[in-house]
């Protein structure tokens, strides 16, 4: 049984509709990446497995009980976490308390402390005491981060987690991954960038206009065939 | 001279009262951003709750203050839990709305439960108890200590706000509703505490408003509007700077009353005007929106 899947799920904004019916399921300690053009789907896609979308009880099972209908607040305590795209750091907050925050709903001890997460980025225990927003882009992805891993997810969602930042720099957050996977979470990572998402997977799949496009392992599937399944 | 300074005194301390009218006001907008136009007329149904305290069971108001602080603290939580939190949404109208039907509501069921008299707290020799500070000067206890509660609130306040988790989780889901809920906080039931806190801090501000002066079923939006005026003149988002808006309104109606007393309402409007133009966003603005 896989750790979460989909079945047939669906989502709309208002009357538009953004999802036609994903099935999609991975294995703990799994990574894999969604791919696709801009209003494809892939961010709803997560607001939805997340919870801040609602969708239909049985369209999302996790460890095979439905959780679709949940709402975000307990979605989260069931150990799904959301790192938002464009980072979304509460600003009025310091990072330490950013970080704090993202234990908030936690019952259980788990793997991150706040030691840990300094220890992941030891650039965020020097910024402790700083306001969030005058972090750089790539020092508040990785509160971001932080935030997340701080609920001890089994599943971490991240949404365009390299957006707008230098290629350094992304090579600096992608490093980290190993470590967050080392504790049996499993990653599903969203983004623009297929070269590095392509490279940090296990598995890839492409979505086109709110439908799953095509999937396969990194390096099974051909320029060509990824090339047809991102723009149609 | 002396006059004038003892104006200026008086000002201050009346600026405490204000900043309690508003501290409730500030905190509920802070976090909820809710404009509760019901404020000052929740102010006058604590100040009825408490003298039917008082009465009932022939306790001191401070000792009824103490005894209700609790029972409005549940009120407060059950009126955000169950009504408000429903208006609250990307329309700012429905709390507006609810509100102000809320203040209607309060009172007409006040006017038909304790009459239209006026009516005050009583707490024996405190109420005119004075202090002199020399010359020709002396402070009330009274005053005096509706300023030392209005700070000991924000100072309260600021500790929750800054030190604890619950205020955390104020802060946070201030800043942003949504991801606030993917780090598991339960946005409702965290507005209901907040305004439970708030109900608090009206219950306080309702004891000096009684012990202070009389009041009736139809001063509450009088009283909205000084709480109104200082959180504005004070910036949103700062309950320190809720104080100063509260002691600048206060000051500007002793000492406007002091040149001539029909102008004593008059300026302290003026004030607030004066500190719109100059400075719109008030004094100490900490709210980023």
């Amino acid at each position: 049984m896989p750790l979460l899947s989909t079945h047939n799920l669906t989502a709309f904004y208002g009357d538009f509709q953004a999802l036609y019916g994903i099935d999609l399921g991975f294995d703990a300690g799994e990574t894999i990446a969604i791919i696709g053009a801009n209003g494809a789907g892939k961010s709803t896609f997560l607001k939805a497995i997340a919870g801040l979308i609602p969708s239909r009880p049985d369209s999302v099972l996790l460890d095979g009980q439905p959780i679709g209908a949940k709402r975000a607040a307990d979605i989260v305590k069931l150990g799904i976490a959301l790192v938002p795209e464009g980072r979304r750091l509460f600003p009025s907050l310091t990072v330490e308390e950013n970080l704090l925050i993202g234990g908030h709903g936690r019952k259980l001890p788990g793997p991150w402390t706040l030691d840990r997460v300094y220890g992941l980025f030891p650039v965020l225990k020097e910024r402790r005491a700083s306001a969030a927003p005058i972090l750089s882009g790539g020092q508040q992805q990785m509160a971001a981060i932080g935030r997340a891993l701080m609920s001890n997810p089994r599943v971490l969602l991240c949404d365009e987690i390299s957006l707008g930042l230098a290629p350094i720099v992304i090579a600096d957050i992608y490093a980290a991954l190993p470590q967050i996977k080392t504790e049996g979470t499993s990653v599903v990572l969203v983004e623009q960038d297929i070269v590095q998402a392509m490279k940090a997977a296990d598995r890839v799949y492409c979505f086109q206009e709110g439908r799953v496009s095509l999937e396969g392992r990194p390096g099974e599937l051909s320029r060509d065939q990824i090339h047809r399944a991102y723009f149609g | 001279m002396t006059g004038l300074l003892d104006a200026i005194i008086q000002g201050i301390l009346l600026g405490g009262l204000y900043a309690l009218f508003a501290t409730g006001l500030s905190l509920m907008f802070g976090v909820m951003r809710l404009v509760n136009l019901a404020h000052g007329d929740l102010i006058v149904l604590a100040a009825f709750v408490i003298l039917a305290v008082t009465e009932k069971l022939g306790v001191d108001p401070f000792a009824a203050v103490v005894l209700a602080a609790p029972i409005l603290f549940a009120i407060g939580f059950g009126l955000q839990h169950l009504l408000l939190n429903r208006t609250l949404g990307r329309d700012l109208l429905p709390p507006l709305l609810v509100t102000f039907g809320l203040s209607i509501i309060i009172q007409n069921g006040l006017l038909q439960m304790f009459s239209a008299d006026s009516r005050r707290l009583r707490s024996g020799a405190i109420e005119t108890a004075s202090v002199s500070l020399g010359g020709d000067i002396a402070v009330g206890v009274v005053p005096l200590l509706t300023l030392a509660s209005a700070i000991a609130v924000i100072v309260a306040l600021n500790f929750i706000f800054y030190r604890t988790s619950i205020g955390r989780a104020f802060r946070a889901t201030s800043d942003d509703l949504d991801v606030a809920q993917l780090m598991g906080i339960d946005v409702n039931r965290t507005f209901a505490t907040a305004m439970g806190i708030a109900f608090v801090v009206i219950a306080i501000a309702a004891l000096y408003l009684g012990l202070r002066a009389n009041f009736d079923p139809t001063i509450g939006p009088a009283r909205l509007l000084y709480a109104f005026e200082a959180v504005i003149i004070g910036g949103l988002g700062s309950f320190w700077g809720t104080l100063a808006g509260g002691i600048i309104l206060g000051l500007a109606q002793t000492v406007g009353a002091h040149i001539d007393p029909e102008w004593q309402i008059l300026s302290g409007h003026l004030a607030f005007l004066v500190v719109l133009v100059l400075r719109p966003r008030g004094l100490f603005p900490r709210a980023v929106d």
